[in-house]
Protein backbone atom coordinates (compact mmCIF):
# COMPACT_ATOMS: atom_id res chain seq x y z
CA UNK A 1 0.00 0.00 0.00
CA UNK A 2 1.07 3.61 -0.42
CA UNK A 3 -0.05 7.22 -0.52
CA UNK A 4 0.31 8.78 -3.98
CA UNK A 5 0.73 12.55 -4.31
CA UNK A 6 0.61 14.48 -7.57
CA UNK A 7 3.34 17.13 -7.30
CA UNK A 8 2.68 19.56 -10.12
CA UNK A 9 5.21 22.02 -11.35
CA UNK A 10 5.33 25.33 -13.11
CA UNK A 11 8.35 26.17 -15.25
CA UNK A 12 10.45 23.47 -13.61
CA UNK A 13 9.63 24.37 -10.00
CA UNK A 14 7.28 22.29 -7.86
CA UNK A 15 4.42 24.62 -6.90
CA UNK A 16 4.09 25.68 -3.29
CA UNK A 17 0.54 24.26 -3.19
CA UNK A 18 1.99 20.96 -4.42
CA UNK A 19 4.64 20.96 -1.66
CA UNK A 20 1.80 21.40 0.82
CA UNK A 21 0.05 18.40 -0.80
CA UNK A 22 3.24 16.31 -0.54
CA UNK A 23 3.59 17.16 3.13
CA UNK A 24 -0.11 16.40 3.75
CA UNK A 25 0.13 13.08 1.90
CA UNK A 26 3.31 12.15 3.77
CA UNK A 27 1.54 12.74 7.08
CA UNK A 28 -1.25 10.37 6.04
CA UNK A 29 1.39 7.85 4.91
CA UNK A 30 3.02 8.07 8.30
CA UNK A 31 -0.34 7.47 10.05
CA UNK A 32 -0.86 4.40 7.87
CA UNK A 33 2.76 3.24 8.08
CA UNK A 34 3.18 3.15 4.30
CA UNK A 35 5.47 4.98 1.82
CA UNK A 36 4.58 8.39 0.35
CA UNK A 37 5.14 8.34 -3.40
CA UNK A 38 5.09 11.60 -5.35
CA UNK A 39 4.30 11.71 -9.06
CA UNK A 40 5.84 14.52 -11.13
CA UNK A 41 5.48 15.24 -14.84
CA UNK A 42 7.32 17.37 -17.37
CA UNK A 43 10.90 18.59 -17.41
CA UNK A 44 12.12 19.09 -13.83
CA UNK A 45 15.60 19.02 -12.39
CA UNK A 46 16.45 15.84 -10.42
CA UNK A 47 17.55 17.90 -7.40
CA UNK A 48 14.19 19.69 -7.31
CA UNK A 49 12.48 16.28 -7.21
CA UNK A 50 14.69 14.61 -4.61
CA UNK A 51 14.10 17.68 -2.42
CA UNK A 52 10.48 16.50 -2.11
CA UNK A 53 11.99 14.20 0.53
CA UNK A 54 12.22 17.27 2.77
CA UNK A 55 8.42 17.24 2.84
CA UNK A 56 8.19 13.52 3.52
CA UNK A 57 8.10 11.88 0.08
CA UNK A 58 10.00 8.59 0.08
CA UNK A 59 10.07 8.20 -3.69
CA UNK A 60 9.27 10.28 -6.77
CA UNK A 61 7.97 8.76 -10.00
CA UNK A 62 8.99 11.13 -12.77
CA UNK A 63 7.50 11.17 -16.27
CA UNK A 64 10.08 13.43 -17.94
CA UNK A 65 7.99 14.11 -21.03
CA UNK A 66 8.28 17.68 -22.35
CA UNK A 67 4.71 17.48 -23.66
CA UNK A 68 3.68 17.52 -19.99
CA UNK A 69 5.32 20.83 -19.06
CA UNK A 70 1.73 22.00 -19.28
CA UNK A 71 0.00 19.15 -17.46
CA UNK A 72 -2.64 17.94 -19.95
CA UNK A 73 -5.40 16.77 -17.62
CA UNK A 74 -6.32 13.60 -19.51
CA UNK A 75 -2.72 12.45 -19.84
CA UNK A 76 -1.95 13.17 -16.19
CA UNK A 77 -5.10 11.34 -15.09
CA UNK A 78 -3.76 8.28 -16.92
CA UNK A 79 -0.28 8.67 -15.38
CA UNK A 80 -1.59 8.98 -11.83
CA UNK A 81 -3.95 6.02 -12.37
CA UNK A 82 -0.98 3.92 -13.50
CA UNK A 83 1.10 5.06 -10.53
CA UNK A 84 -1.78 4.05 -8.25
CA UNK A 85 -1.85 0.60 -9.87
CA UNK A 86 1.95 0.18 -9.70
CA UNK A 87 2.33 1.33 -6.09
CA UNK A 88 -1.00 -0.01 -4.82
CA UNK A 89 -2.09 3.52 -3.86
CA UNK A 90 -4.75 3.65 -1.16
CA UNK A 91 -4.94 7.42 -0.76
CA UNK A 92 -4.26 9.86 -3.59
CA UNK A 93 -3.53 13.50 -2.79
CA UNK A 94 -3.64 16.59 -5.03
CA UNK A 95 -3.30 20.30 -4.36
CA UNK A 96 -6.67 22.00 -4.77
CA UNK A 97 -5.14 24.24 -7.41
CA UNK A 98 -5.92 24.64 -11.09
CA UNK A 99 -4.37 21.31 -12.11
CA UNK A 100 -5.84 19.43 -9.15
CA UNK A 101 -9.34 20.73 -9.82
CA UNK A 102 -9.06 19.38 -13.33
CA UNK A 103 -7.38 16.01 -12.76
CA UNK A 104 -8.70 14.78 -9.39
CA UNK A 105 -12.39 14.51 -10.42
CA UNK A 106 -11.45 12.62 -13.58
CA UNK A 107 -9.34 10.21 -11.55
CA UNK A 108 -12.17 9.84 -9.03
CA UNK A 109 -14.59 8.74 -11.76
CA UNK A 110 -11.98 6.47 -13.36
CA UNK A 111 -11.05 4.64 -10.14
CA UNK A 112 -14.50 4.99 -8.51
CA UNK A 113 -12.58 6.46 -5.60
CA UNK A 114 -14.45 8.98 -3.44
CA UNK A 115 -13.05 12.51 -3.71
CA UNK A 116 -13.08 15.38 -1.21
CA UNK A 117 -12.13 18.70 -2.81
CA UNK A 118 -10.36 21.36 -0.77
CA UNK A 119 -9.47 19.62 2.51
CA UNK A 120 -8.60 21.91 5.41
CA UNK A 121 -7.75 19.17 7.93
CA UNK A 122 -5.97 15.83 7.97
CA UNK A 123 -8.35 12.86 7.64
CA UNK A 124 -9.89 11.55 10.82
CA UNK A 125 -9.42 7.79 10.63
CA UNK A 126 -10.90 6.95 14.06
CA UNK A 127 -14.17 5.93 12.39
CA UNK A 128 -13.69 5.46 8.67
CA UNK A 129 -12.02 8.24 6.69
CA UNK A 130 -13.51 11.66 7.33
CA UNK A 131 -12.10 14.86 5.86
CA UNK A 132 -12.99 18.42 6.80
CA UNK A 133 -13.56 20.87 3.97
CA UNK A 134 -14.95 24.35 3.35
CA UNK A 135 -18.56 24.54 2.22
CA UNK A 136 -20.82 27.48 1.40
CA UNK A 137 -17.69 29.18 0.07
CA UNK A 138 -16.05 29.43 3.46
CA UNK A 139 -19.17 30.26 5.48
CA UNK A 140 -19.12 26.75 7.04
CA UNK A 141 -17.22 23.45 7.14
CA UNK A 142 -18.41 19.93 6.35
CA UNK A 143 -16.95 16.66 7.57
CA UNK A 144 -17.16 14.33 4.60
CA UNK A 145 -16.73 10.58 4.79
CA UNK A 146 -15.17 8.78 1.83
CA UNK A 147 -16.83 5.40 1.67
CA UNK A 148 -14.77 3.72 -1.06
CA UNK A 149 -11.60 1.61 -0.73
CA UNK A 150 -9.40 4.12 -2.57
CA UNK A 151 -9.65 7.70 -1.47
CA UNK A 152 -8.80 11.00 -3.17
CA UNK A 153 -8.26 14.28 -1.31
CA UNK A 154 -7.26 17.68 -2.66
CA UNK A 155 -5.64 20.05 -0.20
CA UNK A 156 -6.73 23.69 0.06
CA UNK A 157 -3.67 25.87 -0.70
CA UNK A 158 -2.18 27.92 2.14
CA UNK A 159 -3.89 25.84 4.81
CA UNK A 160 -0.95 23.81 6.10
CA UNK A 161 2.32 25.64 6.68
CA UNK A 162 5.36 23.99 5.20
CA UNK A 163 7.78 22.44 7.61
CA UNK A 164 10.70 21.02 5.61
CA UNK A 165 12.99 18.45 7.22
CA UNK A 166 16.23 16.89 6.05
CA UNK A 167 15.04 13.95 3.92
CA UNK A 168 15.81 13.16 0.30
CA UNK A 169 13.56 11.15 -2.01
CA UNK A 170 14.73 8.63 -4.58
CA UNK A 171 13.77 9.59 -8.11
CA UNK A 172 12.60 6.90 -10.51
CA UNK A 173 11.88 7.40 -14.21
CA UNK A 174 8.32 6.39 -14.92
CA UNK A 175 6.90 5.62 -18.35
CA UNK A 176 3.15 5.68 -18.63
CA UNK A 177 2.95 4.69 -22.30
CA UNK A 178 1.33 7.89 -23.48
CA UNK A 179 0.16 8.12 -27.07
CA UNK A 180 -1.01 11.10 -29.08
CA UNK A 181 -4.61 10.17 -28.26
CA UNK A 182 -3.86 11.00 -24.61
CA UNK A 183 -3.22 14.65 -25.48
CA UNK A 184 -6.64 15.90 -26.49
CA UNK A 185 -6.10 19.41 -25.14
CA UNK A 186 -3.44 21.40 -26.96
CA UNK A 187 -1.86 24.36 -25.20
CA UNK A 188 -1.49 27.14 -27.75
CA UNK A 189 -0.18 29.92 -25.57
CA UNK A 190 0.83 30.49 -21.96
CA UNK A 191 0.72 34.02 -20.58
CA UNK A 192 2.28 34.52 -17.22
CA UNK A 193 2.77 37.65 -15.28
CA UNK A 194 6.35 37.25 -14.13
CA UNK A 195 7.51 38.69 -10.86
CA UNK A 196 4.03 38.70 -9.37
CA UNK A 197 2.86 36.36 -6.64
CA UNK A 198 -0.03 34.09 -7.75
CA UNK A 199 -3.09 35.13 -5.75
CA UNK A 200 -4.18 31.67 -4.66
CA UNK A 201 -0.70 30.79 -3.35
CA UNK A 202 0.11 34.12 -1.75
CA UNK A 203 0.87 34.29 1.97
CA UNK A 204 -0.07 37.95 2.03
CA UNK A 205 -2.83 39.56 -0.03
CA UNK A 206 -3.50 43.28 -0.35
CA UNK A 207 -6.98 43.91 -1.67
CA UNK A 208 -8.76 47.08 -2.80
CA UNK A 209 -12.42 48.00 -3.10
CA UNK A 210 -14.64 50.76 -4.37
CA UNK A 211 -13.31 53.03 -1.63
CA UNK A 212 -10.24 53.61 -3.83
CA UNK A 213 -12.50 55.51 -6.24
CA UNK A 214 -10.84 54.44 -9.50
CA UNK A 215 -8.19 52.28 -11.16
CA UNK A 216 -5.75 55.21 -11.27
CA UNK A 217 -5.41 54.97 -7.48
CA UNK A 218 -4.20 51.38 -7.43
CA UNK A 219 -0.57 52.49 -7.05
CA UNK A 220 -0.90 52.63 -3.27
CA UNK A 221 -2.23 49.05 -3.22
CA UNK A 222 0.57 47.85 -5.47
CA UNK A 223 3.25 49.69 -3.47
CA UNK A 224 2.08 48.07 -0.23
CA UNK A 225 1.85 44.66 -1.93
CA UNK A 226 5.35 45.11 -3.31
CA UNK A 227 6.77 46.04 0.10
CA UNK A 228 5.15 42.94 1.61
CA UNK A 229 5.87 40.51 -1.25
CA UNK A 230 2.11 40.17 -1.50
CA UNK A 231 -0.39 39.45 -4.25
CA UNK A 232 -3.03 42.04 -5.13
CA UNK A 233 -6.75 41.34 -5.18
CA UNK A 234 -10.02 43.24 -5.37
CA UNK A 235 -13.72 43.11 -4.53
CA UNK A 236 -16.43 42.21 -7.01
CA UNK A 237 -17.60 45.75 -7.91
CA UNK A 238 -14.01 46.63 -8.77
CA UNK A 239 -13.65 43.64 -11.13
CA UNK A 240 -17.11 44.23 -12.59
CA UNK A 241 -16.29 47.87 -13.36
CA UNK A 242 -13.15 46.73 -15.15
CA UNK A 243 -10.82 48.61 -12.78
CA UNK A 244 -8.93 45.38 -12.18
CA UNK A 245 -8.81 42.04 -14.06
CA UNK A 246 -11.41 39.37 -13.21
CA UNK A 247 -8.77 36.97 -11.93
CA UNK A 248 -8.11 39.31 -8.98
CA UNK A 249 -11.72 39.09 -7.77
CA UNK A 250 -11.92 37.53 -4.32
CA UNK A 251 -15.25 36.48 -2.83
CA UNK A 252 -18.06 34.00 -3.09
CA UNK A 253 -18.21 34.17 -6.89
CA UNK A 254 -14.50 34.85 -7.34
CA UNK A 255 -11.56 33.18 -5.66
CA UNK A 256 -11.37 31.94 -2.12
CA UNK A 257 -8.04 32.81 -0.51
CA UNK A 258 -6.50 31.76 2.78
CA UNK A 259 -3.42 33.90 3.24
CA UNK A 260 -1.66 34.51 6.54
CA UNK A 261 -2.46 38.19 6.17
CA UNK A 262 -5.31 39.80 4.22
CA UNK A 263 -5.33 43.59 4.07
CA UNK A 264 -8.64 45.04 2.84
CA UNK A 265 -8.52 48.67 1.73
CA UNK A 266 -11.76 50.51 1.02
CA UNK A 267 -13.83 47.30 1.01
CA UNK A 268 -17.05 47.44 3.03
CA UNK A 269 -17.17 43.68 3.64
CA UNK A 270 -20.36 42.37 2.06
CA UNK A 271 -21.17 38.81 3.13
CA UNK A 272 -20.15 37.51 -0.32
CA UNK A 273 -16.71 39.08 -0.02
CA UNK A 274 -16.20 37.81 3.53
CA UNK A 275 -16.97 34.26 2.35
CA UNK A 276 -13.94 34.38 0.08
CA UNK A 277 -11.49 35.63 2.71
CA UNK A 278 -12.61 34.45 6.13
CA UNK A 279 -10.13 31.57 6.09
CA UNK A 280 -7.34 34.17 6.30
CA UNK A 281 -5.32 33.90 9.50
CA UNK A 282 -5.10 37.64 10.13
CA UNK A 283 -7.36 40.28 8.58
CA UNK A 284 -6.61 44.01 8.55
CA UNK A 285 -9.33 46.40 7.47
CA UNK A 286 -8.69 50.01 6.46
CA UNK A 287 -11.89 51.93 5.78
CA UNK A 288 -13.03 55.49 6.33
CA UNK A 289 -16.49 54.28 7.37
CA UNK A 290 -16.38 53.13 10.99
CA UNK A 291 -19.66 51.25 10.39
CA UNK A 292 -18.24 49.08 7.59
CA UNK A 293 -19.31 45.48 8.34
CA UNK A 294 -15.80 44.24 7.53
CA UNK A 295 -14.51 45.51 10.90
CA UNK A 296 -16.57 42.79 12.63
CA UNK A 297 -14.61 40.13 10.74
CA UNK A 298 -11.23 41.83 11.19
CA UNK A 299 -8.37 41.30 13.63
CA UNK A 300 -6.99 44.83 13.25
CA UNK A 301 -8.77 47.89 11.97
CA UNK A 302 -8.01 51.48 11.10
CA UNK A 303 -10.77 54.02 10.46
CA UNK A 304 -9.19 56.52 8.13
CA UNK A 305 -8.53 57.79 4.65
CA UNK A 306 -6.84 55.05 2.62
CA UNK A 307 -4.86 57.62 0.63
CA UNK A 308 -3.16 58.76 3.84
CA UNK A 309 -3.03 55.51 5.81
CA UNK A 310 -1.81 53.09 3.14
CA UNK A 311 1.38 54.95 2.07
CA UNK A 312 2.31 55.31 5.76
CA UNK A 313 1.73 51.60 6.28
CA UNK A 314 3.93 50.83 3.27
CA UNK A 315 6.77 52.88 4.83
CA UNK A 316 6.20 51.26 8.23
CA UNK A 317 6.28 47.66 6.99
CA UNK A 318 9.50 48.23 5.03
CA UNK A 319 11.27 48.39 8.39
CA UNK A 320 10.21 44.84 9.15
CA UNK A 321 10.68 43.43 5.68
CA UNK A 322 14.20 44.89 5.44
CA UNK A 323 13.84 46.57 2.05
CA UNK B 1 -24.60 22.31 -32.44
CA UNK B 2 -26.10 20.70 -29.36
CA UNK B 3 -25.21 22.04 -25.93
CA UNK B 4 -25.97 20.83 -22.42
CA UNK B 5 -25.74 23.19 -19.43
CA UNK B 6 -25.65 21.62 -15.97
CA UNK B 7 -27.66 23.65 -13.48
CA UNK B 8 -27.47 23.42 -9.72
CA UNK B 9 -29.78 25.02 -7.17
CA UNK B 10 -27.87 26.88 -4.43
CA UNK B 11 -28.74 29.24 -1.58
CA UNK B 12 -28.56 32.92 -2.49
CA UNK B 13 -25.11 34.47 -1.92
CA UNK B 14 -26.48 36.59 0.94
CA UNK B 15 -28.00 33.57 2.73
CA UNK B 16 -27.16 33.11 6.37
CA UNK B 17 -25.87 29.58 6.83
CA UNK B 18 -27.30 27.44 9.65
CA UNK B 19 -27.75 23.73 10.27
CA UNK B 20 -30.38 21.52 11.89
CA UNK B 21 -30.73 17.90 13.03
CA UNK B 22 -27.65 17.98 15.22
CA UNK B 23 -25.62 19.81 12.55
CA UNK B 24 -26.21 17.18 9.89
CA UNK B 25 -28.62 19.10 7.65
CA UNK B 26 -28.53 22.52 6.01
CA UNK B 27 -31.37 24.65 7.37
CA UNK B 28 -33.48 25.88 4.48
CA UNK B 29 -35.68 28.05 6.70
CA UNK B 30 -35.88 31.55 5.25
CA UNK B 31 -33.32 30.77 2.56
CA UNK B 32 -33.88 31.97 -0.97
CA UNK B 33 -32.58 29.66 -3.70
CA UNK B 34 -30.99 30.69 -6.97
CA UNK B 35 -29.28 29.09 -9.94
CA UNK B 36 -25.66 28.54 -8.92
CA UNK B 37 -24.04 31.80 -10.15
CA UNK B 38 -21.27 30.05 -12.11
CA UNK B 39 -23.87 27.90 -13.89
CA UNK B 40 -26.07 30.87 -14.72
CA UNK B 41 -23.90 33.94 -15.27
CA UNK B 42 -21.14 32.24 -17.18
CA UNK B 43 -22.07 28.75 -18.43
CA UNK B 44 -25.69 29.29 -19.43
CA UNK B 45 -25.23 32.80 -20.82
CA UNK B 46 -22.23 31.73 -22.93
CA UNK B 47 -24.25 28.77 -24.25
CA UNK B 48 -27.05 31.18 -25.21
CA UNK B 49 -24.58 33.53 -26.91
CA UNK B 50 -23.31 30.62 -29.00
CA UNK B 51 -26.90 29.71 -29.85
CA UNK B 52 -27.60 33.28 -30.98
CA UNK B 53 -24.37 33.61 -32.96
CA UNK B 54 -24.07 30.20 -34.56
CA UNK B 55 -27.36 28.39 -34.00
CA UNK B 56 -27.57 25.67 -31.35
CA UNK B 57 -30.01 23.73 -29.23
CA UNK B 58 -29.46 24.37 -25.53
CA UNK B 59 -30.56 21.67 -23.09
CA UNK B 60 -30.47 22.07 -19.34
CA UNK B 61 -30.09 19.40 -16.71
CA UNK B 62 -30.41 19.42 -12.96
CA UNK B 63 -30.29 16.62 -10.44
CA UNK B 64 -32.68 17.47 -7.66
CA UNK B 65 -36.12 17.12 -6.13
CA UNK B 66 -39.31 18.88 -7.26
CA UNK B 67 -38.16 22.00 -5.37
CA UNK B 68 -35.48 22.61 -8.04
CA UNK B 69 -38.10 23.30 -10.70
CA UNK B 70 -38.26 27.03 -9.96
CA UNK B 71 -34.58 27.49 -10.80
CA UNK B 72 -34.76 25.29 -13.88
CA UNK B 73 -37.78 27.31 -15.12
CA UNK B 74 -35.71 30.46 -14.64
CA UNK B 75 -32.92 28.93 -16.72
CA UNK B 76 -35.50 28.15 -19.41
CA UNK B 77 -36.74 31.74 -19.19
CA UNK B 78 -33.22 32.96 -19.91
CA UNK B 79 -33.30 31.00 -23.16
CA UNK B 80 -32.71 27.27 -22.65
CA UNK B 81 -34.77 25.16 -25.07
CA UNK B 82 -35.65 22.20 -22.92
CA UNK B 83 -34.70 20.72 -19.58
CA UNK B 84 -34.19 17.46 -17.75
CA UNK B 85 -34.65 17.02 -14.04
CA UNK B 86 -33.27 13.82 -12.62
CA UNK B 87 -35.39 13.20 -9.58
CA UNK B 88 -32.87 12.66 -6.77
CA UNK B 89 -31.72 14.59 -3.72
CA UNK B 90 -28.23 13.09 -3.76
CA UNK B 91 -25.33 15.41 -2.82
CA UNK B 92 -22.64 13.01 -4.01
CA UNK B 93 -20.75 14.41 -7.01
CA UNK B 94 -20.14 11.00 -8.59
CA UNK B 95 -23.80 10.01 -8.36
CA UNK B 96 -24.83 13.36 -9.90
CA UNK B 97 -22.17 13.11 -12.64
CA UNK B 98 -23.36 9.57 -13.45
CA UNK B 99 -26.92 10.86 -13.98
CA UNK B 100 -25.74 13.66 -16.28
CA UNK B 101 -23.51 11.24 -18.23
CA UNK B 102 -26.45 8.88 -18.66
CA UNK B 103 -28.58 11.57 -20.35
CA UNK B 104 -25.59 12.86 -22.34
CA UNK B 105 -24.92 9.40 -23.78
CA UNK B 106 -28.42 9.39 -25.25
CA UNK B 107 -28.40 12.99 -26.44
CA UNK B 108 -24.83 13.26 -27.82
CA UNK B 109 -23.90 16.87 -27.01
CA UNK B 110 -21.09 18.84 -28.66
CA UNK B 111 -20.43 20.94 -25.56
CA UNK B 112 -21.30 20.25 -21.93
CA UNK B 113 -21.00 23.24 -19.60
CA UNK B 114 -20.75 23.20 -15.84
CA UNK B 115 -19.95 26.09 -13.53
CA UNK B 116 -16.48 26.26 -11.94
CA UNK B 117 -18.02 24.98 -8.71
CA UNK B 118 -21.26 25.34 -6.80
CA UNK B 119 -21.28 27.98 -4.11
CA UNK B 120 -22.80 25.55 -1.58
CA UNK B 121 -20.72 22.36 -1.53
CA UNK B 122 -17.76 23.77 -3.50
CA UNK B 123 -17.00 20.34 -4.95
CA UNK B 124 -15.75 21.50 -8.37
CA UNK B 125 -16.01 17.84 -9.33
CA UNK B 126 -19.05 17.14 -11.50
CA UNK B 127 -17.61 18.46 -14.80
CA UNK B 128 -14.42 16.41 -14.61
CA UNK B 129 -16.35 13.32 -13.61
CA UNK B 130 -18.84 13.70 -16.48
CA UNK B 131 -15.92 14.09 -18.91
CA UNK B 132 -14.30 10.92 -17.62
CA UNK B 133 -17.55 8.94 -17.75
CA UNK B 134 -18.06 10.01 -21.37
CA UNK B 135 -14.39 9.72 -22.40
CA UNK B 136 -14.28 13.43 -23.36
CA UNK B 137 -11.62 16.09 -22.74
CA UNK B 138 -12.27 18.43 -19.78
CA UNK B 139 -11.14 22.05 -19.71
CA UNK B 140 -11.52 23.41 -16.19
CA UNK B 141 -12.01 26.98 -14.99
CA UNK B 142 -12.35 28.49 -18.43
CA UNK B 143 -12.85 32.24 -18.70
CA UNK B 144 -13.35 32.36 -22.48
CA UNK B 145 -14.75 29.99 -25.08
CA UNK B 146 -14.92 30.40 -28.83
CA UNK B 147 -16.12 27.74 -31.22
CA UNK B 148 -15.01 27.61 -34.82
CA UNK B 149 -16.38 24.63 -36.72
CA UNK B 150 -15.35 21.53 -34.82
CA UNK B 151 -12.69 23.27 -32.72
CA UNK B 152 -13.07 25.07 -29.42
CA UNK B 153 -10.54 27.65 -28.26
CA UNK B 154 -10.58 28.35 -24.56
CA UNK B 155 -8.74 30.54 -22.13
CA UNK B 156 -8.21 29.04 -18.71
CA UNK B 157 -6.49 30.25 -15.60
CA UNK B 158 -3.34 28.71 -14.22
CA UNK B 159 -1.25 29.77 -11.23
CA UNK B 160 0.18 33.17 -12.01
CA UNK B 161 -1.30 33.50 -15.48
CA UNK B 162 -3.55 32.19 -18.18
CA UNK B 163 -3.26 29.73 -21.00
CA UNK B 164 -5.02 29.37 -24.30
CA UNK B 165 -5.93 25.81 -25.29
CA UNK B 166 -7.49 24.22 -28.32
CA UNK B 167 -9.60 21.10 -28.29
CA UNK B 168 -11.82 19.30 -30.78
CA UNK B 169 -15.51 18.98 -29.97
CA UNK B 170 -17.12 17.31 -28.15
CA UNK B 171 -15.82 18.54 -24.81
CA UNK B 172 -16.78 19.28 -21.21
CA UNK B 173 -15.79 22.56 -19.61
CA UNK B 174 -16.25 24.38 -16.33
CA UNK B 175 -16.99 28.07 -16.68
CA UNK B 176 -15.91 30.94 -14.53
CA UNK B 177 -16.02 34.69 -14.41
CA UNK B 178 -15.05 36.42 -17.63
CA UNK B 179 -16.85 34.02 -19.96
CA UNK B 180 -20.05 36.07 -20.23
CA UNK B 181 -22.06 38.78 -18.52
CA UNK B 182 -25.12 38.05 -16.38
CA UNK B 183 -28.53 38.51 -18.02
CA UNK B 184 -32.00 39.08 -16.62
CA UNK B 185 -34.88 37.07 -18.09
CA UNK B 186 -37.49 39.20 -19.89
CA UNK B 187 -41.26 38.79 -19.71
CA UNK B 188 -41.44 37.01 -23.04
CA UNK B 189 -38.84 34.51 -21.88
CA UNK B 190 -40.67 33.95 -18.59
CA UNK B 191 -43.96 33.31 -20.41
CA UNK B 192 -42.30 30.99 -22.94
CA UNK B 193 -40.55 29.03 -20.19
CA UNK B 194 -43.90 27.88 -18.80
CA UNK B 195 -44.55 25.70 -21.81
CA UNK B 196 -41.02 24.57 -22.63
CA UNK B 197 -40.45 20.83 -22.10
CA UNK B 198 -39.17 19.86 -18.65
CA UNK B 199 -38.73 16.10 -18.55
CA UNK B 200 -38.57 14.45 -15.16
CA UNK B 201 -36.60 11.21 -15.20
CA UNK B 202 -35.89 8.79 -12.40
CA UNK B 203 -32.19 8.33 -11.55
CA UNK B 204 -30.18 5.53 -13.13
CA UNK B 205 -28.44 3.09 -10.81
CA UNK B 206 -25.12 4.65 -9.73
CA UNK B 207 -22.71 4.46 -6.85
CA UNK B 208 -22.33 7.02 -4.09
CA UNK B 209 -18.67 7.52 -3.12
CA UNK B 210 -18.93 10.06 -0.27
CA UNK B 211 -21.36 11.19 2.40
CA UNK B 212 -21.52 14.27 4.60
CA UNK B 213 -21.22 13.31 8.27
CA UNK B 214 -21.72 16.75 9.84
CA UNK B 215 -21.39 20.50 9.39
CA UNK B 216 -19.63 23.11 11.52
CA UNK B 217 -19.67 26.88 11.61
CA UNK B 218 -16.35 28.73 11.84
CA UNK B 219 -15.40 29.94 15.32
CA UNK B 220 -16.33 33.56 15.97
CA UNK B 221 -13.55 36.14 15.70
CA UNK B 222 -12.18 37.32 19.04
CA UNK B 223 -12.93 40.94 18.14
CA UNK B 224 -11.17 43.64 16.24
CA UNK B 225 -8.33 45.69 17.68
CA UNK B 226 -8.74 49.28 16.46
CA UNK B 227 -5.66 51.40 15.82
CA UNK B 228 -5.92 55.19 15.48
CA UNK B 229 -5.27 56.45 11.94
CA UNK B 230 -2.29 58.53 13.12
CA UNK B 231 -0.53 55.47 14.58
CA UNK B 232 -0.03 53.37 11.47
CA UNK B 233 3.45 52.31 12.70
CA UNK B 234 1.70 50.61 15.61
CA UNK B 235 -0.25 48.43 13.15
CA UNK B 236 2.99 47.37 11.46
CA UNK B 237 4.48 46.56 14.86
CA UNK B 238 1.46 44.45 15.87
CA UNK B 239 1.51 42.57 12.58
CA UNK B 240 5.18 41.82 13.17
CA UNK B 241 5.26 41.11 16.89
CA UNK B 242 1.76 39.97 17.82
CA UNK B 243 0.24 38.39 14.70
CA UNK B 244 3.74 37.45 13.41
CA UNK B 245 2.62 37.69 9.79
CA UNK B 246 5.20 40.16 8.48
Amino acid sequence: MSVIIFADQFQGKVKKSALEAVQYGAQIAQQLGVPAVAVAVGEIDGAELSALGQYGATKVLHVADARLNEPEAGAVTKIVAEAVAKENGAVIVFAHNFAGRSIAPQLSARLKAGFVAGAIGLPDTSAGFVVKKNVFSGKAFANVSITTGKKIVSVMPNTFSLNPGGGSASVEAFAAGLGDADFKIKTVKVETVSGEVPLTEAEIVVSGGRGLKGPEHWGIVEDLAHALGAATACSRPVADSGWRPHHEHVGQTGFTVRPNLYIAIGISGAIQHLAGVNGSKTIVVINKDAEAPFFKAADYGIVGDAFEVVPKLTEAVKKYKGN
Amino acid sequence: MKILVCISKTPDTTAKIAFTDNNTKFSEAGVQFIINPYDEWYALVRALELKEAQGATVHLITVGGADTEAVIRKALALGGDEAFRVNSDSQDSFFIASQIAEIAKQEQYDIIFTGKETIDYNGSSVGGMVAELLGLPFVSIASKLDVNGGTATLKREIEGGEEVVEVSLPLVLSAQKGMAEARIPNMRGIMAARTKPLKVVEPAAAETLTSIVSFELPPAKAGVKMIPADQVEELARLLHEEAKVI
